[in-house]
């Protein structure tokens, strides 16, 4: 007979009510959330892994172009973005710290600043592609004297366009399975996946950019 | 992450919590290699800046995968889905640097009127 | 394998008939009832995807313009058959399905780790398909290998097609990821790695590749979109691009792609071979270890379909020499298949049919992968019908017939009932008469120089033209009877299954046929090795 009777159909139940269906225990159901959200980390490093190749190859035949195209990216505000993620990456951790000592409010507080750092970074993005757009140098506005800087640009456009568009997802998971659930104090030492997991993706979003910024900006 | 399936609900494991004070730290650390990494990007080293800036960034990177996303405390089978991605990012790479280096027709350029910036590629044997 | 499940339920209550109603159905995350719903799904495409096959046929049947007129349209539907028949029907193929019905009642567990991100799944994949037929109705001429700089300077509908392509490797992932997380976290207790029945390795491979190598070409259809909308010219050699590039990217995934077809089907002749030969199976450790070393080989192998690209000698080099060692893995899975029915008592019932008939197929399908893989050789023998012959054996002779395969196994299963063993007999060598009658002529043609999706030929070829043309004919009618006899069983049919007709000893087979909804009333232990037949003191090795 069964070592452990672990009945997933449970008819020992009071009478009148039907049978408890036993889901997974928390522990194996935390492992699995866990595993999933690095599995799913590993989809979105592959997806920026093929222009990270793409960056190799082009800039492996166009070394000139890739390093004037790139004196015309702002060093400033890409440092600047790079600084402001890294503090937001620093408070997403602590969040999670925050939450396994069941301290909801410090899950709002540092969430809550992530969120406003990635706000930040887009509104310094977003006047970068004003600026470039202002010059010509954006898809439907080329100016034809910087032709020659299409390929990197394009990457540009590509790489850091995509990454912008995960700070956005990052920013909703932040809110909406973080920061909400915490101002409903639902977080303690026994349940905080959500904050870890939340926290892992945005953690993914600083790590795109710690290889973007260099490449593009400084190295060109 | 245990298989024993022991189904003992309300398990207290709050798991590794790791104190604030060792987050700020390699925040510190974090921002120090970025100033380090801007700085060395003014030097001209030629082919040196791409391999050290690659290399200050996978040390950036390693610090936030292994600290703040608690890659420390895991386990064996979640590293090997951390290091797959990059693995994979090298033979990709790999893969494709056996052809391009090695071709010995180099891309024709068109309307553009570029010409390759490619260091000198290894003559291929005289083939037709 | 001794499992100490007790159906301590209403036997006539199922997963099937506990819950009733369409509505039932598309909200239900039920594992078993989300195979159903990929199985129509994907059988559907299948049919849609013949359908232009056979109308190519039809066309090539004769030499000059037969049913269809002009070029284009001949363009376009090859176009179709191909990415029907990939993108919608062989890569969810087996692992949607038999996959999601069969992995948690092979591991002694209620569902899969995530079942509300499966059905998710479900809805990713026919949004993709909904995508793509808006997308036909500018159809495009690309091929389903999408090649830069056409694909990117072409007007019609590839943007749409491609994005349709990208929300069906998304779903790719989801089943892939979901399947992954499934097999480490759920199994049951005494279920451990090395007692895993082979079908459920063979899918975690399959689930790994599907899982990384997806995003890569999903990038890569994104980048076409990008290149056509905003022209960063990464693809175009006008503006200082590589299209090369892109065949590589591409093939990067679409060569493990081919392993996400057929792996799943190693392990649905690994499962039935034993069954059907009483006998267990030969070399169990090795026929794991092989799987695991096919999905890892098969991602440093993508250039072999490029050998004449424009890459550079190096390059091809490498690569023909490392395609040579992915045949090895898969030439031991073949041994170790006929060297479990050496001298095991063979019962030739239709599922072991099909799985016999895959061990063919496949052989020939291998064996002409390494004239292939042979560099000079496959100067000449690349773009012609040699290689069409080739992958068809491989995917069609391969992950086709073990989709079928499954499908008559774990029929009594899934429906509680068993269909008519000499139709499924007929129908079985109408299939397979059908196939090979199609395909040989087109190595014989391929090796005379015909080059493949052209749309007219020279008088020469037009024999061995029209004898393919008959063999796909009767190729599409054996499936369609086989098909169509497993559906009106299903609906209509009165022979009630026993639990386990072909006295398996996996953990899917102890539990009734059709299982609750649960699978099982309890967890099983597990305390035995597997395929443990015929032996007496029921370990296997």
């Amino acid at each position: 007979m069964s070592a452990v009777a672990h009945p997933i159909v449970d008819h020992n139940v009071p009478a009148g009510e039907p049978p408890h269906i036993h889901h997974m225990d928390t522990q194996t159901a935390y492992g699995a959330a866990k595993l999933g959200m690095w599995l799913f980390l590993g989809t979105e490093i592959l997806l920026f892994a093929v222009m990270f190749c793409s960056f190799a190859v082009m800039r492996y035949y166009h070394l000139g172009e890739f390093h004037d195209a790139s004196k015309h990216l702002n060093i400033w505000a890409g440092g600047f973005n790079t600084i402001v993620l890294l503090i937001s990456s620093f408070t997403a951790a602590v969040a999670v710290t925050k939450a396994q000592k069941g301290d909801n409010a410090g899950v709002v507080k540092n969430f809550g600043i992530s969120l406003v750092c990635g706000l930040i970074f887009l509104c310094v993005k977003g006047y970068e592609y004003s600026e470039k757009a202002h010059h010509g140098m954006f898809p439907f506005v080329w100016n034809s004297d910087f032709y020659h800087y299409k390929n990197f640009l394009g990457l540009y456009f590509c790489m850091s366009g995509l990454h912008a568009l995960h700070v956005i997802i990052g920013m909703a998971l932040l809110y909406w399975y973080g920061i909400r659930p915490a101002m409903n104090n639902r977080f303690s030492g026994k349940y905080y996946t959500p904050v870890e997991l939340g926290a892992l993706y945005w953690h993914l979003v600083d790590l795109i950019w710690i290889y973007l910024f260099p490449l593009l900006y400084l190295v060109g | 992450m245990s298989h024993s399936n022991s189904h003992s609900h309300g398990h207290d494991e709050v798991g590794h919590v790791v104190p604030e004070s060792t987050f700020l730290k390699v925040l510190i650390a974090l921002l120090v290699l970025t100033v380090i990494t801007v700085l060395a990007a003014q030097v001209d080293l030629g082919k040196w800046n791409i391999v050290g800036a690659l290399l200050i960034a996978s040390v950036k990177a390693s610090l936030v995968i292994v600290i703040f996303m608690h890659g420390k405390y895991e386990n064996k089978i979640i590293w090997t889905y951390i290091l797959i991605p990059f693995i994979l990012l090298a033979i990709m790479i790999g893969g494709i640097f056996t052809d391009d280096p090695f071709r010995s027709h180099p891309l024709p350029f068109g309307a553009q009127g570029q010409q390759a910036a490619a260091p000198a590629a290894p003559k291929a044997p005289a083939h037709h | 394998m001794a499992a100490h499940a007790s159906a301590a339920v209403n036997e006539e209550l199922n997963y099937l008939n506990w819950q009733k109603g369409i509505w039932s159905w598309l909200t239900s995350t039920d594992h078993k009832r989300i195979c159903f719903l990929y199985l129509y799904a994907i059988l559907f495409f299948f049919l849609v995807g013949g359908v232009a096959a056979l109308l190519v046929r039809t066309e090539l049947a004769f030499a000059g313009p037969t049913i269809i007129t002009d070029p284009h349209t001949y363009n376009v539907l090859f176009t179709m058959h191909g990415v029907f028949m990939i993108f919608l029907f062989v890569v969810p193929g087996i692992p949607a399905t038999l996959g999601n019905f069969l992995i948690p009642l092979m591991i002694g567990a209620k569902d899969v780790a995530f079942p509300r991100l499966n059905l998710f799944s479900w809805y990713v994949y026919m949004i993709g398909a909904a995508i793509g037929a808006i997308a036909m109705f500018n159809p495009i001429d690309t091929g389903w290998t999408f090649y830069a700089p056409y694909s990117t300077t072409t007007g019609t509908s590839v943007s749409l097609m491609v994005f349709a392509a990208f929300v069906l490797g998304f779903s790719s992932i989801l089943t892939g990821l979901n399947f992954i997380v499934t097999i480490h976290q759920l199994r049951a207790p005494g279920m451990t790695w090395m007692r895993l029945p082979v079908f459920v390795w063979a899918s975690y491979a399959t689930a790994v590749i599907q899982t990384v190598a997806t995003p890569v070409v999903g990038m890569t259809l994104l980048l076409i979109i990008a290149e056509r909308w905003f022209g960063a010219g990464i693809f175009d050699p006008s503006k200082g691009g590589d299209p090369v590039l892109m065949e590589h990217l591409f093939w990067f995934y679409s060569h493990p792609a081919v392993y996400i077809m057929v792996l799943p089907a190693f392990g649905v002749v690994g499962e039935i071979i034993p069954v059907f030969s009483r006998k267990p199976l030969f070399g169990y450790k090795m026929v794991v270890v092989s799987s695991m070393a096919i999905a890892a080989v098969g991602f440093i192998v993508w250039a072999h379909h490029m050998f004449v690209a424009g890459i550079s000698d190096f390059s091809a080099k490498f690569f023909s020499i490392v395609t040579f060692l992915v045949a090895i893995p898969t030439a031991i899975k073949v041994f170790n298949w006929v060297s479990t029915m050496y001298k095991g008592s063979i019962s030739f019932k239709t599922p072991m049919l099909y799985a016999m008939a895959f061990v063919f197929l496949f052989m020939v399908a291998g064996t002409t992968g390494i004239y292939l893989a042979m560099l000079g050789v496959d100067v000449y023998y690349h773009d012609t019908y040699f290689v069409v012959a080739h992958f068809h054996y491989t995917i069609q002779g391969g992950a086709v017939i073990g989709l079928i395969a499954a499908l008559h196994f774990w029929f009594p299963k899934m429906t509680g009932k068993m269909y008519n063993e000499t139709v499924s007999k007929f129908a079985f060598a109408a299939l397979f008469f059908g196939f090979n009658l199609t395909f040989i002529p087109q190595f014989i043609l391929g090796m005379d120089g015909m080059p493949r999706r052209y749309y007219d030929y020279p008088a020469q070829y037009q024999t061995l033209h029209t004898i393919s043309t008959i063999g796909a004919y009767l190729n599409g009618f054996g499936y369609t009877f086989a098909l169509a006899n497993l559906l009106w069983t299903a609906l209509y049919g009165k022979v009630k299954a026993p639990r386990n007709p072909y006295n398996s000893h996996s953990l899917e087979w102890q539990t009734q046929s059709p299982p609750i909804h649960e699978n099982f009333a309890e967890i099983p232990v597990v305390t035995d090795e597997p395929y443990n037949y015929g032996t007496p003191t029921g370990r296997g090795h």
